[in-house]
């Protein structure tokens, strides 16, 4: 199968829904000229990012009667969609989510698992962390969400990719810091480094969707990119200014490269298990 | 006033008293310097300084303009005699008028902010030779309003009543007994003749103070603030004019390039190591 995947680098303004949803609205309107089928926006493209006391007001339930939701939800009946939100359950907790939306519905959607609070981030304050990694099927294959901090937890791609994820989508507001004479901040080089080997090692198709702009003085690099199930890069986006990226994705890529490295058909998933579960129970014991 | 706007002013007492005296004996110092206008919220941090560090530690300013209402300075005159603080008058005319001369000219919100500044400039100089730290005089009311002059009547090296609404103050000035004739007054800034503050806010300090202890104390949001009978024009421009006057409340941004950037992750209490 073959589809179109577009990424939209763009710089959301702090706390203005209204704003946002105009801005994702006019890169839904070009992914539909440009004919793609699938659309991915960065973490918090609704709402920005250093969102702080803000995040209840910014917040949304994420049921399809939550009016915020009816122009997306329409306009992906023509192209799937993945927008990340503040999201408010019934309780009043508030989540850093993800949704994919396609045909008209809220197909899926990811709770930020790993809030980052240490350095310049403070997720762990403002935010509950999500408790689940699950892959989802959509009309492109199964595919699995990662926020942004996800990633970096190896365990949160491997378990997505035992679940049965071809595409793994991570989309993030990656702030870009410690520079030296690279061409990179020192974090970017990180994360292309990590990102690059899942693809290679899980024979999965990994998409960075980042974000760029400036909060308080704090940087997001952009640099979103989309690699093939072998590691070589299929679409490449600048760094630190706004761009609108298509990837052609030929999933036959996942047939080839699994062929050439069949890590997947050997993964000893009950090994893996087993010896979780004797560790963690080493770890019960231990402290009991 | 709001019930939950009643102070205890013993305890609030207390606790502003003890923060002056630790703040500043921590920071190496015994001695506390500010500018005396004449109004209620000066007058109660003095009281206050007064209470924590001895009034013979205690400097106030006077720094009047040409234009300042003779009565200003008779009311800080009144209040440092009452407590038994010294006083030292420093007219501001001289340093800011061949200034305003050449510029600023007709600007009063300009004029307003070279005389904040000035005052700033004479508070921190004189500081330094009184051994002191600068105690600094806002109030939560203006705080949250931004109404205030950044690096001028903001400028501070501790803030001990800028968590006090403007109604508090109010309430402890009384307790703490300020001359009623100073907490009767109408609060100005005294920058131009005949300035409130309400007049030039065009809003009434007791609206403001319920409408913000609502939005920001209690967390509601503005529609519901509304719902409660607030003219929804007033509630949507204080909440207006706390977004917009932001930046007069943190520290400038910093573009951060490195691992550890100052005021991002790089932090330590103010108290650090003492």
């Amino acid at each position: 199968m073959k589809f179109t995947l577009a990424l939209a680098q763009f710089a959301p303004r702090l706390g203005d829904v209204d704003a946002n949803m105009e801005t994702l609205l006019a890169y839904v309107a070009r992914a539909q000229a440009a004919r793609a089928d699938l659309l991915v926006f960065p973490e918090l493209a609704l709402t920005g990012y250093y969102l702080k006391d803000l995040v209840p007001q910014v917040a949304l339930r994420a049921a399809p009667d939550e009016p915020r939701w009816a122009p997306l939800l329409d306009a992906s009946r023509t192209l799937d969609i993945v927008i990340s939100f503040v999201e408010q359950d019934a309780r009043y907790r508030y989540y850093i989510a993800a949704a994919y939306l396609a045909a008209g519905r809220i197909v899926h959607v990811h709770r930020k698992v790993y809030l980052p609070t240490y350095r310049l981030f403070d997720d762990g304050r403002f935010f509950a962390p999500g408790n689940t990694f699950r892959a989802f099927n959509t009309r492109f294959g199964r595919m699995g969400l990662l926020i942004c901090e996800d990633a970096w937890h190896l365990s949160s791609p491997y378990v997505l990719w035992q679940d049965g994820a071809d595409i793994l989508i991570d989309v993030s507001a990656s702030p870009g810091y410690g520079i030296s004479t690279s061409d990179d901040p020192a974090n970017a080089a990180t994360v292309k480094n990590f990102l690059q080997t899942y693809a290679t090692i899980l024979t999965t198709f990994v998409v960075f969707s980042n974000r760029v702009g400036m909060e308080d003085g704090i940087t997001f690099w952009g640099g979103s990119h989309v690699l093939a199930p072998n590691g070589r890069a299929l679409a490449q986006a600048p760094q630190f200014e706004e761009a609108f990226l298509l990837a052609e994705m030929e999933t036959d890529a996942l047939r080839r490269a699994r062929l050439d490295l069949p890590i997947l058909r050997d993964e000893q998933r009950e090994l893996v298990r087993h010896e979780l579960g004797r560790v963690a129970k080493f770890e019960l014991d231990r402290h009991s | 006033m709001l019930q939950s706007l009643q102070l205890n002013t013993a305890l609030a007492r207390r606790m502003i008293v003890d923060f002056i005296r630790i703040e500043i004996t921590r920071a190496g110092f015994s001695r506390g310097i500010l500018g005396l206008s004449g109004g209620i919220d000066s007058s109660l941090v003095a009281c206050l300084a007064a209470e924590a560090l001895g009034a013979s530690n205690v400097l106030g300013l006077i720094l009047p303009y040409r234009t300042s209402h003779p009565a200003s300075r008779a009311d800080a005159e009144l209040l440092a005699r009452q407590l038994g603080i010294a006083t030292r008058e420093i007219e501001i005319t001289p340093l800011v008028e061949p200034y305003l001369a050449q510029f600023a000219r007709d600007d009063v919100r300009r004029r307003g902010n070279v005389m904040a500044r000035a005052r700033m400039l004479v508070l921190y100089d004189q500081s330094e030779e009184f051994g002191a730290l600068v105690i600094g005089t806002s109030n939560k009311t203006e705080t949250l309003l931004g109404y205030t002059t950044l690096f001028g009547d903001n400028a501070a090296a501790i803030q001990p009543i800028a968590d006090l609404y403007k109604c508090q103050v109010r309430q402890l000035a009384r307790a703490v007994g300020v001359p009623e004739r100073i907490i009767a007054k109408a609060p100005s800034a005294d920058l131009w003749e005949g300035q409130t503050d309400e007049g030039e806010l065009g809003l009434a300090y007791d609206d403001a103070d319920a409408i913000l202890y609502r939005l920001v104390d209690e967390r509601r949001r503005i529609e519901d603030v509304v719902a409660e009978g607030f003219d929804v024009h007033i509630v949507q421009r204080i909440a207006e004019l706390m977004r917009r006057n932001h930046f007069k409340r943190v520290p400038p941004p910093i573009a951060k390039l490195s691992a550890r950037t100052v005021g991002i992750d790089f932090l330590y209490n103010r108290d650090w190591g003492s």
